[in-house]
């Protein structure tokens, strides 16, 4: 293997300098917004307007600190407040997404019962309808039976994952050996007992995957909570900012607070991307383990 | 992942007696079996039901059976969404796709730390949710706050209004094919590092360029891959609605409130109290979306390695 690849190298060392020019291009691109949203968040709103340093670099008044405060005092620090609501949807969300992925792949992988092909065939069919076709007809339910405008509503419909459960089918098939869950059951192990023992176990890189798809799922969700979510207190970070951007937009002397916008954006994408950055091969894994096939 | 296709019957289980695979399968995808009844299959009966019905001050609500549909299909508003969403999945979807390919391509050649460096930067929008990354894009596009005034003119040249209505589906592409382009290069990356390298170098001794390599040898292999990525973006396309969405708010004489199908789906039941019809919009953005994806999957079923 190593071998190869140096002789790749040595192979393609003419080709090296326009693919290197393109991929720098490409790096711009992508990563100047990025850059963007770093410089906005360290100004205030006049810097944000009319900087010293332009849209790209940073303004000779640094306000970063000042906008942290402003965020923690600005309608009552309502800013933090969505932002904790971002973490519990999130994790609740995800954990519940992830707990019955899990359960489900393995048992449409590991036990040959009657009904499986059906059932799973829907499932797979499933992963096509749109996501956002849901979202109305499920306002609508949740105004009858009374549980709009509380976090249920939030996080009950993002339980479900049947990505998720393909992927956790997909990985149990191909990865947990049959011949120790018959060793642990010939052992005396009930099926509970050989699921927690013997197989969680194994199955840790695919539920971290599942898990961490969910979490992602459940933090960018916008038309759902949006569309279910009246009260303010309620909010996710994604709708809360937006609210702040479409106030602003409204102009004519109202509540302007662009720089608690940039600033507020900052911070709540900071987790994410730490996160991404450490945890990026199970990102990379749970994205192509549908795709790629090897 | 997945090494041998033979793999997928679970042959071990033969030794569990029949009832106990029964009892434990069952047992073990309830759970997940009910949520999915619960947020997946009830909202699509209960729209499809709420659809069949129609409200009007006068007669209350009453029965008018498949007439929403008729209306809905001849609606000048959400047929225009519908042209405007296929628009852009034509657009944006070969533009994304070749984009990704291309960077997939290149990286794959260059075996570096300068690559796999830019290999997570393509990757990094990915990580900043669209809502966010919409917001930026927002902000960027703005004459005031972007960066476009100062560097058009640094050669005396007026930029251009990004939010007008005749730019926006261009500023739109851009964002989408900015957020996802990295996200659907590292699929086809991991596809094309799962390719024996032996295949390149006997093609190299044959005297093929790296370019042939990579368009002869390379993008065959991979077409499962491509056609994975097209559902996905197929499928994100049609139901277009948070980056319209949040755009608007900087752009609200270029983009309406019923702009896409989701966008006006939404606009009925709040706007406009039609709950009924609302339904309507929704299942049948639905159907078509399930259409379209089957139909290319169908066209392409050979390649999508979705069979089993």
């Amino acid at each position: 293997m190593k071998q190869n690849i140096d002789k790749g190298q040595k192979i393609n060392k003419g080709h090296q300098i326009p693919a290197k020019i393109f991929m720098v291009i490409c790096i711009l691109y992508f990563i100047l917004p990025v850059w963007w949203l770093i410089v906005a968040a360290t100004k205030n709103n006049a810097g944000l307007f009319m900087g010293t340093g332009g849209p790209m670099w940073f303004d000779k008044h640094f306000a970063l600190w000042d906008n942290i405060k402003e965020l923690t005092t600005y309608q009552d620090g309502i800013y933090w407040r969505w932002l904790f609501n971002s973490l519990l949807y999130a994790l609740v969300g995800g954990v519940g997404a992830t707990a019955l992925s899990v359960m489900a792949g393995y048992g449409f992988a590991k036990f040959r019962f009657r009904g499986r092909k059906v059932y799973f065939n829907i499932v797979l069919g499933a992963l096509m309808i749109p996501t956002t076709a849901l979202v109305i007809p499920t306002f609508i339910i949740m105004t009858k039976i009374g549980m709009n405008d509380t976090i249920w509503a939030v996080i009950l419909p993002s339980l479900l994952s049947p990505f998720g459960t393909y992927l956790m089918r997909v990985y149990c098939q191909s990865s947990l050996p049959d011949e120790m869950m018959e060793a642990a059951r010939v052992d005396g192990a009930g099926e509970l007992r050989t699921f927690f023992q013997v197989s969680l176990p194994i199955m840790t890189p695919a539920i971290t995957t599942v898990f961490l798809l969910s979490v992602v799922n459940c933090w960018n969700n916008y038309f759902l909570p949006q569309v279910v979510l009246a009260n303010t207190k309620l909010f996710p970070i994604t709708v809360g900012l937006t609210q702040w951007q479409a106030k602003s937009n409204a102009g004519a002397g109202v509540e302007q607070v662009w720089n608690l916008i940039t600033c507020g954006a900052f911070i709540s994408v900071i987790p994410l991307v730490l996160a991404f950055l450490f945890l990026q091969r199970y990102w990379v894994g749970g994205i192509t383990a549908g795709a790629v096939k090897q | 992942m997945s090494k041998k296709k033979n793999n997928v019957v679970p042959h071990g289980t033969k030794s569990l007696s029949t009832t106990r695979a029964n009892r434990w399968g069952w047992l073990f995808t309830a759970p997940f079996g009910i949520v999915f009844i619960l947020f997946l299959v009830v909202p699509l009966v209960y729209a499809f039901f709420v659809s069949l019905y129609s409200y009007t001050q006068v007669r209350g609500t009453i029965f008018t059976g498949l007439a929403n549909y008729k209306r809905v299909f001849t609606d000048p508003i959400f047929l225009n969404g519908l042209k405007l969403v296929v628009l852009y999945t034509i657009v944006m979807v070969p533009i994304q796709l070749l984009f990704a390919l291309l960077l997939a391509l290149v990286l794959d050649s260059m075996k570096s730390k300068f690559a796999s460096v830019s290999r997570l930067l393509y990757f990094l929008p990915y990580a900043i949710p669209v809502v966010i990354g919409a917001l930026m894009w927002g902000f960027l596009y703005s004459k005031d706050m972007g960066p476009f005034t100062s560097l058009f003119q640094l050669f005396g040249m007026k930029a251009p209004d990004f939010l007008a209505p005749g730019s926006i589906f261009g500023s739109l592409v851009n964002m989408v094919t900015w957020q996802w382009t990295g996200y659907y290069m590292v699929i086809l990356y991991s596809a094309l590092q799962s390719i024996p390298t032996d295949l390149y170098e006997s093609a190299r001794i044959d005297g093929a360029s790296e370019v042939k390599i990579a368009l002869k040898i390379k993008v065959p292999m991979i077409t499962s891959s491509m056609v994975m990525v097209t559902i996905f973006a197929l499928i994100g396309t049609l139901q277009f609605y948070t980056e319209p969405m949040v755009l608007r708010n900087n752009a609200n004489s270029a983009i309406p409130p019923e702009y896409t199908p989701n966008m006006y789906a939404q606009a009925l039941e709040f706007n406009y109290n039609q709950m009924n019809y609302a339904a309507t919009v929704s299942f049948a953005l639905g159907l078509l979306v399930v259409i379209f994806s089957v139909l290319f999957m169908t066209l392409t079923r050979k390649q999508s390695g979705l069979e089993d």
